[in-house]
């Protein structure tokens, strides 16, 4: 979907992006992680040409980003930035109508999708539909940010650090939001953060960059069990890089066939495993009863069962 | 109080000055025995040459033909330099209005009328250069007091340089901008009158004649009247921005 090749970057002289390929894959959730100052967010500025690169090529399906005319590249994309970036003017049906007004669509069409998105995002559209952004809550605005970015169905979705100003349990809601709309839509998405959970928990594909390089990229059970060097073990956490893995995979990947045991606690199947680590330990036992949809009793999992890592590739089973 | 019951109080008080206004310059002539009762040693208590009616009308004129210019002007200069290109002429256009504001409106009538002739010309120079600095200064601070984060947003989902100045921009920045308006505006109210030393026709004429024949009740006659004008249009003014706030913030909050 986007193709760097050879891409730097300069302000008055000095690089800040050097030579740095990378390729988004169509339909997956790239995350780029890095600390402030490491280029993160001018490689996902120079994509929507916020920012423009001095040298090497930026292919958006296949075509030169330099060759679309810049405001129709734009509506293409879809741009979300932290809460404060609505406009403050305007109701939230009238901030998601924004790119699709700019692409003159029909008032009905528009009028449909904005319901049909803010549905989508759990706001009830007879409720939220004529609110001014000043009266919603940091979360909510965050939504209508999202459905304002995703208004016009665009080919992918820029996040530069959505939930940077949002407090830590509005901010799970919306990484598990983003996953859903993945599954829903299938979208194209690339993800800025400096938040390695949040990073792990949404990439299907992990770059971590440093002074405008790559240090290294795959997915995220790669990183954490094969760190390239002691930066990326350091901004991985080297204490508790054994509960990022566990965080990665759910309950379901290490269940074991048994019956019902009573005198146990019960877990979802569709916890991930840190979660079944702390239960464990607070609930002082070693097995634990699995259960899928509706209650219905589906094995067991246990404390030694943890252990296992399974095959890299067996992620979770989320993905695309 | 609530501050919902004073604004409805506030709107009262605009069609009572209304009133007085029309009043005074329709009724001024009737005035005469309480002028006469007033000042006895005058033998033409009330400024008879001109009606006030015609006096305020043509003081209206001058005081919106200069403010419109002022606030073409000065909202297109504060445009320009808020603009990445004119960016580089901000610090010298705040210099060169300030001095505009400090040069005293009578200053700039004593040389503007030998230059331009009498009448309402130089007038409306003067004027024009009083009231810049308010509309130019609000401008800027408006433009660019809106919120980096909504512009970049803005920029980001796609519109155009034009759209975003009409559809973000300037309503961002309007309730400061007309702030500054109304400063303006007000102050070239009490300006205007000082116009009529070059011959403009105003409500200072009855003043500026009143002072030389040392005639008070032609003094008071035009200040009643350009007070009141003053004080109404501030209100006027105060009306249009609560409208403005309204439209912003919604019904909700206020």
């Amino acid at each position: 979907m986007i193709e760097f090749q050879n891409v730097s970057k300069s302000y008055h002289g000095k690089a800040v992006i050097e030579n740095l390929s990378l390729h988004l894959e169509k339909g997956k959730i790239t995350v780029i992680i890095g600390s402030s100052g490491s280029g993160k967010s001018t490689t996902l500025k120079m994509i929507n040409r916020l920012e423009e690169h001095n040298a090497g090529k930026i292919l958006f399906a296949g075509e030169e980003i330099a060759s679309i005319p810049v405001e129709q590249l734009r509506c293409r994309m879809g741009y979300a930035i932290q809460s404060n970036g609505l406009f403050p003017h305007w109701s939230v049906a009238e901030n998601i109508a924004c790119v699709p007004n700019l692409l003159k669509w029909d008032k009905q069409k528009i009028a449909r999708r904005v319901d049909e998105l803010l549905e989508v995002l759990d706001l009830s559209p007879e409720q939220y539909r004529d609110r001014m952004p000043h009266q919603l809550s940091g979360g909510q605005q965050q939504r209508v940010g999202v459905a304002r970015a995703m208004a016009a169905d665009p080919e992918i979705l820029l996040m530069d650090e959505p939930f940077g100003a949002l407090d830590p349990v509005t901010r799970a809601s919306m990484q598990k939001e983003v996953r859903r709309i993945h599954r829903l839509y299938g979208k194209t998405i690339l993800v800025i953060t400096h938040d390695i959970d949040e990073a792990l928990y949404l990439a299907d594909h992990l770059i971590l960059m440093d002074k405008g390089a790559i240090v290294q990229q795959g997915a995220p059970m790669e990183i954490l069990t094969q760190p390239a060097n002691d930066f990326v073990r350091d901004f991985i956490g080297r204490s508790d890089i054994g509960l990022k893995m566990l965080s990665l995979q759910t309950v379901e990947s290490h269940m074991v066939p048994g019956e019902y045991r009573a005198g146990c606690g019960v877990i979802s199947s569709d916890i991930a495993l840190n979660e079944a680590l702390s239960r464990f330990i607070s609930e002082q036992s070693d097995v634990l009863n699995v259960t899928g949809a509706d209650d219905v009793h589906l094995g067991l999992v246990t404390f030694s069962g943890l252990l296992k890592i399974p095959a890299l590739q067996s992620q979770m089973g989320r993905g695309a | 109080m609530s501050t919902q019951a004073i604004k409805a109080r506030a709107n009262q008080a605009i069609w009572l000055f209304l009133g007085l206004l029309v009043a005074f310059s329709v009724g001024m002539p009737h005035l005469e025995t309480v002028f006469h009762a007033l000042f006895p040693k005058l033998a033409r208590p009330v400024y008879l040459q001109t009606s006030f009616v015609d006096l305020l009308f043509s003081h209206i004129w001058l005081v919106v033909v200069s403010s419109v210019i002022s606030v073409l002007i000065g909202v297109g200069v504060a445009l320009f330099v808020t603009r990445p290109a004119g960016v580089a002429f901000r610090p010298l256009v705040e210099t060169v209005v300030a001095i505009c504001q400090t040069f005293p409106p009578v200053a700039v009538l004593a040389i503007a009328a030998p230059l331009i002739g009498m009448g309402s010309s130089p007038a409306l120079i003067a004027l024009v250069l009083y009231g810049l600095l308010p509309v130019v200064q609000s401008s800027i601070a408006g433009l660019t007091s809106v919120n980096p984060a909504v512009l970049e947003a803005a920029k980001g989902l796609g519109m155009s340089p034009f759209d975003r100045l009409r559809r973000v921009e300037l309503p961002l920045a309007l309730p400061v901008i007309l702030a500054g308006i109304r400063i303006s505006v007000t102050i070239n109210i009490g300006t205007a009158a000082i116009a009529s030393s070059v011959g403009a026709k105003t409500l200072g004429t009855p003043i500026i004649i009143g002072l030389s024949g040392f005639n008070t009740a032609y003094v008071i006659q035009g200040a009643i009247v350009v007070g009141l004008l003053a004080i109404t249009t501030d209100m006027l003014f105060e009306l249009l921005q609560q409208r403005l706030e309204r439209s912003v913030n919604n019904t909700e909050k206020n």
